[in-house]
Formats: structure tokens, C-alpha cells, sequence
């Protein structure tokens, strides 16, 4: 408003059509961080899940044979 | 191409393509009719929106190229259905044919479609809506104007309604690509036909519009034949 | 990896796009004719300029990918002219405002560049729905390709159309955009506004593609992991998105 004050002609104008090229940026690289976001919790998940399959694929051995399996085989 | 026997084949296979597809309409009429029924029910649809008894100059060609290019998005979406329900086009694949056979003689199917629909079309938009009368001279221009846009019309529908018959929007999507890439057809057609509907008549054929629809016909003849073999190749 | 420049690109395309807007406001004379309204050229053009280059871009990508088969080519196809249709979503509206103060019109019919612009991307428009309706993903991509490469050829042939069926009502802005009349105070910030621009097409293309290729390889974790535990995993179900199905 205050640059409308200084440039009379059409300045409003100028300054809508820059706006619309940085929202449309702005809005585009929000929609990217919302979809990164996304993945992230994906690859979370990912992670969590694997811990818990390597915790897993790891416990028939720790359960199946006789107690004398040394313990440090889960390691 | 007319070098090597394969030039034989191609030429055979495009007849013979040709001669199915004109049997086969001829046999159980059903995209023609079709055709021209809309177009001439679109001519009194016209009728009443623009709330006109007669048209002439300007408003005659845009009303007589709207009606045909909706009336060629019908055909170009029925081009390929009965190929594509009856498993004609994998029985074709299969055959030992060019795939250049397979457009040529699509092409040419279609635009002796839009050809027999506008020879009922205009005859009805001439009784029905057309203010000022044809003289001879002008029929003649105006039937190469058509000539040469139905040539773009059909390489652009034979080209997207194969394109669009693998989609599951076939109709929906059409229209939606076929349009906005033939107003460069319909932007010369009209500009070149105006003055041959209008009343005060026409001086000459404005020669640029000609070219456009020459350079239009030309570069997508082309472009179909350069891609139209990747449309088909699983 | 697309994303191994993406910091270099980010910096450059901030640094030079600041520059050319900063240089149009404050060095570039303002215009006899149109006063200050003008400087809605240096962002308006360059983003039309950017984009119809993409779609060509998009087309040759295309083009590439019909020849070799390589997905590569199919991503950056897609890529391209997704961030086009972005873009141009942007001159429209931009062009929009500048036909309002400039004519007082939202639209000029007479202005061949404005309409020769809405038919492309008209047509771009479809493309996102065409690769959604095909669901093979190979088939996807051979059929994008094919649109994006007569789509491509359709775009000088499209303004050559429209410029031929309307008189030069307005030589001004016609003149402005082929940049022949411009006095060298207003073309500095231009061409640094349409490298800045390219930068930024680049970019944000790289950064996409990036995206991509990151979500296939989570993909393909996930699918790993499925089948690590024995489980089927449900990929008969249609792709959600339309984009190119990266799997790393």
C-alpha cells in the first residue's frame, strides 16, 4: 500500500502480478514439503518395521535351540 | 517405400484395410448416420441459440465449423470401438502388416467419413441456415477448403482416437486433446470460408489460410507416421 | 541422483532472480507508453518464455524416451511439462493482470501471444488426466510420450496459427516480447530475469524428479520388507498417482 502511494499507475497491479509468481512457488513448494513429510513418516515406519523384522528374524534362533546358544548371537 | 516389395504390401494391406472398414459401415451403418444426424440437428440447435432464421459472413463459417468439428470428435471416437470390442486390432497386430497400413487406411476411412458427411451436412446448411446462395465458383473454393481441413481433422483423430481408445476416459478424453491441437485447423478454415458465405461474396481465397491448412495437413501427416508405430508395439 | 547439484541451483536461481526483480524495480527506466504497469513484463514473459521451452523440452524428452525405452526419459518428460503447466498457470493469470491495466480487459482476444498461450496449455491440461487413464505403467508412458511429442510440434505451429488469423493490433507489446525494441536498461533485467527463471524451471524440475526417485526407492524398501516377511504385496491396485512409477 505504501508503494501504491509512492507509484500511482497500476503499481497495485504489478505488485498482484509478482505475488501470483510467488504463491504459485509458495504453493508448490508446500505441496513438496507436505509430500516429503509424507515419505518421511514412510521411511519412520520403514525403519520401525525393520527393527522390529530383525528383532524377530533374530528371536528363532535365540528361542529354538537349547539354552547353551551363547547369548552374544543376538548381537 | 515403393521401392522394396514390402511398398506392395503396404499398398495390398491398405486396400484391404480400406475395404473392411468401408464394408463394415456399409453393412451396419452406424458411425455415418450418426454423423450426420448430429450435424444437422446442431444446424436448428443453432437456430435457436443464436436466434436466427439466416446466417451469412462471419457467423455462417463459425457455425458450420463448430457443427463439423463436434460432428468429426463423434466419428474419431467410434474409429477404433468395433476393432477394439471385437479384438480386431490384436487379430491385425498379429499379421505380418505395417503399422503404416493400419493408419493410412484409418486416416482415409475417417476422411471419407467427414467427405459423405459433409455432402449431406452442407446441402442442409444451405437450405436451412445459410442466408446468401452458393455460386458455382464458391462451392468449388469452399470444397477444397473442406478437402484440405478434413485432412488434418482426420490424421488428428486417427492419431488420438488410437491413442484414446487405450484409456479408460476413451470418450471423456478425446475431445479434451483433439480440440485445442485443431484450432489452427479450424482458426484457417473459417477465416478462408467466411467470405464464400458471405453476401457480398468473395473476391479470391485468401491464399495464407491455404498454406496454414497445407503446412497443418503436412507437419501432422508426418508426425502420425513417425509415431504412430509406438501406439502399437506390445 | 538428481539432487547432487540441487543446492549449487537453489543458490543460483534465489540469487539471480533477486537481481533481475530487484533490477526491474529500481534500474530499469519506467515505460513511456505504459507507465509502470510495464514491469509486470519482467515476470510475466520470461515465465511464458520458460514455459512454452519446457513443453518443447517435454516433447524431445519424449521423443528420447520412445526411442530408448530408457524411464529416465519418461520422468523428465513428465517432469518438464508438469512444472510447465505450473508455470503457465502463472503467465495466464499474470498476463490476465497485465491485459486489465493495460487494456482494461481480463482477457485480450486480439493479443495473439495471451490466446495462442491458453490453447497450449488447454492442451497440456490433458495430459495429467491421459497418463491417470491408462493404467499399465509402460503403456503409460508410451502413450505420454506420443502426446508430448506431437503436442510439442503443435506449439510453434499453434502461434504461427493464431498470429496469422488476427491483425497486429498491439505492435507495442508484441515488439516488448520479441525483445527487439527494448532499450538496454529494460533487456538487462530481463535476460537476467529469463536466466533466473530457467534456473529456477531447472530447479524445481531437479528437485521433482529428486522426489520421485526418493519415493521409488522407499517404494522399493517397503516392497522388500513385504517380501522379507512373506507378504503379498497389494500392488494389483491401480497407481494413485499419474506420474512415472520410479522403483530403485
Amino acid at each position: 500500500m505504501l508503494l501504491a502511494a509512492n507509484f500511482p499507475d497500476g503499481s497495485g497491479y504489478v505488485l498482484a502480478a509478482y505475488l501470483v509468481f510467488f504463491a504459485l512457488l509458495l504453493i508448490y513448494l508446500g505441496i513438496t514439503v507436505y509430500r516429503m513429510l509424507g515419505l518421511e513418516k514412510r521411511l519412520t515406519t520403514l525403519s520401525e518395521e525393520l527393527d522390529r523384522a530383525e528383532g524377530r528374524t533374530a528371536a528363532p534362533p535365540l528361542a529354538e535351540p537349547v539354552a547353551d546358544t551363547p547369548k552374544d548371537k543376538i548381537l | 517405400m515403393s521401392l522394396e516389395p514390402r511398398g506392395i504390401t503396404t499398398r495390398k494391406a491398405v486396400g484391404a484395410l480400406l475395404r473392411k472398414e468401408l464394408l463394415l459401415e456399409r453393412r451396419v451403418p452406424q458411425v455415418l448416420p450418426a454423423m450426420a444426424l448430429f450435424s444437422i440437428t446442431t444446424f436448428v440447435v443453432f437456430r435457436f441459440a443464436l436466434d436466427a432464421t439466416s446466417v451469412e459472413g462471419d457467423t455462417a463459417s463459425g457455425v458450420l465449423w463448430v457443427t463439423l468439428l463436434f460432428a468429426a470428435m463423434l466419428g474419431a471416437g467410434r474409429l477404433y470401438v468395433a476393432d477394439h470390442e471385437e479384438g480386431g486390432i490384436d487379430a491385425l497386430l498379429l499379421a505380418p502388416v505395417d503399422r503404416t497400413a493400419l493408419l493410412i487406411s484409418k486416416a482415409v476411412t475417417f476422411l471419407v467419413f467427414l467427405v459423405l458427411v459433409e455432402v449431406v451436412a452442407l446441402p442442409a446448411f444451405v437450405i436451412l441456415l445459410l442466408g446468401p446462395g452458393l455460386s458455382p465458383g464458391d462451392i468449388a473454393a469452399l470444397a477444397l477448403v473442406l478437402l484440405m481441413a478434413d485432412v488434418g481433422i482426420a490424421v488428428i483423430g486417427t492419431l488420438f482416437g488410437a491413442l484414446a481408445i487405450q484409456t479408460r476416459a476413451r470418450d471423456l478424453i478425446l475431445p479434451l486433446m483433439a480440440l485445442p491441437l485443431l484450432v489452427p485447423v479450424i482458426i484457417s478454415a473459417a477465416k478462408a470460408s467466411a467470405p464464400l458465405l458471405a453476401a457480398t461474396g468473395a473476391d479470391s481465397l485468401p491464399g495464407r489460410y491455404l498454406a496454414l491448412l497445407g503446412l497443418y495437413d503436412l507437419v501432422f501427416g508426418l508426425l502420425a507416421y513417425a509415431v504412430f508405430d509406438y501406439l502399437f508395439d506390445d | 541422483m538428481y539432487s547432487s547439484k540441487l543446492r549449487i541451483y537453489t543458490l543460483a536461481t534465489v540469487v539471480t532472480l533477486a537481481t533481475a526483480f530487484g533490477l526491474a524495480a529500481l534500474y530499469a527506466p519506467i515505460e513511456a507508453d505504459q507507465g509502470f504497469s510495464q514491469k509486470i513484463f519482467y515476470v510475466h514473459v520470461p515465465m511464458a518464455i520458460v514455459a512454452l521451452g519446457g513443453f518443447v523440452y517435454g516433447g524431445i524428452e519424449g521423443l528420447r524416451y520412445l526411442r530408448t525405452r530408457d524411464p529416465k526419459h519418461d520422468l523428465r518428460s513428465y517432469t518438464a511439462i508438469h512444472m510447465s503447466v505450473i508455470l503457465g498457470l502463472g503467465v495466464l493469470i499474470t498476463g490476465s493482470i497485465w491485459a486489465k491495466v493495460a487494456w482494461d480487459v481480463w482477457f485480450e482476444w486480439r493479443e495473439a501471444t495471451l490466446v495462442s498461450f491458453l490453447i497450449v496449455f488447454l492442451l497440456y491440461a490433458t495430459y495429467q488426466p491421459l497418463r491417470f487413464a491408462i493404467l499399465d505403467p509402460e503403456k503409460q508412458a508410451r502413450y505420454a510420450a506420443v502426446f508430448a511429442v506431437t503436442a510439442g510440434a503443435f506449439v510453434p505451429l499453434n502461434f504461427m496459427a493464431v498470429r496469422l488469423a488476427e491483425p497486429f493490433i498491439h505492435p507495442r507489446v508484441l515488439n516488448n516480447t520479441t525483445g527487439g525494441a527494448l532499450p538496454t536498461e529494460m533487456k538487462i533485467p530481463f535476460y537476467i530475469a529469463l536466466v533466473g527463471m530457467t534456473l529456477l524451471f531447472i530447479t524445481l524440475c531437479k528437485l521433482e524428479m529428486t522426489h520421485k526417485l526418493t519415493r521409488g526407492r522407499v517404494k522399493g524398501l517397503e516392497r522388500r520388507l513385504d517380501a522379507l516377511r512373506g507378504e503379498t504385496d497389494d500392488s494389483t491396485l491401480p497407481p494413485r498417482s499419474a506420474a512415472p512409477q520410479v522403483v530403485a
